[in-house]
């Protein structure tokens, strides 16, 4: 047999806790972890003491989120108060709460095992390089096409119909003119006491003059120079010079 | 060489996959007058023939048998230099998590998911997909039990990324340092 023998995988010695999320595979993993750090008896597990440190590292590693670290913890607390219970004396019934722990940490702990014989075949294996690595491809060359020039412009033109009419929107740079429309409804502003919305933008405004000078007015108004009223739902707005002694 | 070995090694070194006895064997001009086993055998005395003649120190490749098959592979010392040279790639390596899976079902198949989230103590389903996916394990049938689990099992490509013969070149459970007692049924919670 050429495969390599079985050795145990080695963990990376740590000293506390400073521990990647990725270095346990599950919480059998990180329970295994603890044992083998402490050098404890799998079959005659302290649960109190491996307890608390399994709630110690999942805290610590913020694991305390994931569902199957919760799970164990919630196990390990429960089979810590199995233990606690008081037994009756000449109770053959009674089994060892810890037995299925036990069981699945020593399947688990043998499946590691196996784990770390696999990776060395692995790695050996690797050391062999085969004929090409492109996976061999049992699909055959697809036919050569078979069509009139007439048949494929038609084929083009059936699929260029189904593409729907592009959407396209111009944007075209047009400043606001603010401060200029500011200018004119001040120079008004001295000449009337009150003057309508069309003396602002003029007879035909293109939409920058009625943005500009809507805005100009809003800040106006905010700033006291003028007061904005209209008499009716869509009624021309009518601007009115505001006094400072008015204000007052 | 005799005309059969020469032709066995012509077809192994086109094929870039293990080829089986039972494939190889169908190569023969006289394979279609012959009984199977004669044709097996005849086979099988080439081989060893082709093998004989690319064994020693005078070749940088050798015949390998793999995966149930048989494949022309590089010698191990020269690995490293070409993959230097970027000729050729090394497979990627597999994860502690897929290689748990992967013991797992090499051992238990046919095994559905929920055994295999069992041992784990995690959920296994993106794994297994993964494996599935990497063609190193595949679904062989169904479970009796609620809603007729799908059942893995390992395929050739398993054996052939491990550099395996056979599922029986896998070290025995009792060979291991941990001695476990067999799978009990699941015990109710």
């Amino acid at each position: 047999m050429t495969a390599p023998s079985p050795t145990n995988p080695v963990l990376p010695e740590q000293s506390g806790f400073v521990v990647e999320l990725e270095q346990f595979s599950g919480p059998l993993d990180l329970l295994l972890h603890l044992i083998r750090e402490d050098e404890l008896d799998i079959t005659d597990l302290p649960i109190a003491k491996i307890a608390d440190q399994f709630l110690a590292v999942i805290n610590e590693l913020g694991l305390n989120q994931a569902a199957d670290y919760l799970e164990m913890a919630a196990r390990l607390l429960r089979i810590k108060a199995q233990l606690l219970l008081p037994r009756r004396l000449g109770d053959d019934e009674w089994e060892d709460p810890r037995s299925e722990l036990v069981r699945r940490l020593l399947e688990y702990q043998q499946i590691r095992e196996l784990v770390g014989w696999l990776q060395q075949a692995a790695t050996r294996r690797a050391e062999q390089l085969g004929r090409g690595y492109a996976p061999p491809s049992p699909e055959l060359p697809p036919a050569p096409l078979e069509i009139e020039l007439n048949d494929l412009l038609a084929a083009a033109e059936r699929v260029i119909a189904l593409i729907p009419e592009p959407m396209l929107h111009r944007v075209v740079p047009r400043p606001l003119d603010v401060e200029g429309a500011t200018a004119r409804i001040q120079a008004l502003l001295v000449a009337q006491e009150e003057f309508g919305w069309s003396d602002v933008v003029g007879a035909r405004p293109s939409v920058v003059d009625v943005l500009s000078a809507f805005i100009s007015l809003l800040e106006l108004a905010k700033r006291g120079a003028l007061r904005l009223a209209q008499p009716a739902p869509f009624a021309p707005v009518v601007i009115r010079r505001e006094s400072p002694r008015e204000a007052a | 060489m005799s005309p059969l070995a020469k032709l066995l090694e012509a077809a192994l070194f086109a094929a870039s996959r293990p080829l089986t006895l039972e494939e190889l064997a169908t190569l023969g001009p006289e394979a279609a007058g012959e009984g199977e086993g004669e044709a097996e055998a005849e086979t099988r005395a080439a081989l060893a023939e082709l093998r004989g003649a690319w064994a020693g120190e005078d070749h940088g490749i050798e015949l390998v048998e793999i995966a149930g098959g048989w494949q022309f592979l590089t010698r191990r010392e020269y690995a490293e230099p070409i993959e230097r040279a970027q000729f050729a790639l090394r497979p990627r390596r597999l994860s502690p998590a897929a290689l748990e899976t992967l013991a797992i079902v090499a051992y238990r198949q046919p095994v559905g998911r929920l055994e295999v989230d069992e041992i784990r103590g995690v959920d296994s389903e993106a794994v297994l997909d993964k494996l599935v996916e990497r063609g190193l394990i595949e679904i062989v049938s169904r479970g009796e039990g609620l809603g007729r689990p799908l059942l893995y099992g390992t395929t050739p490509q398993f054996l052939e990324i491990l550099g395996l013969k056979g599922l029986d070149q896998l070290p025995r459970l009792d060979e291991l340092s941990v001695a476990l007692r067999p799978p009990a049924p699941a015990e109710p919670e």
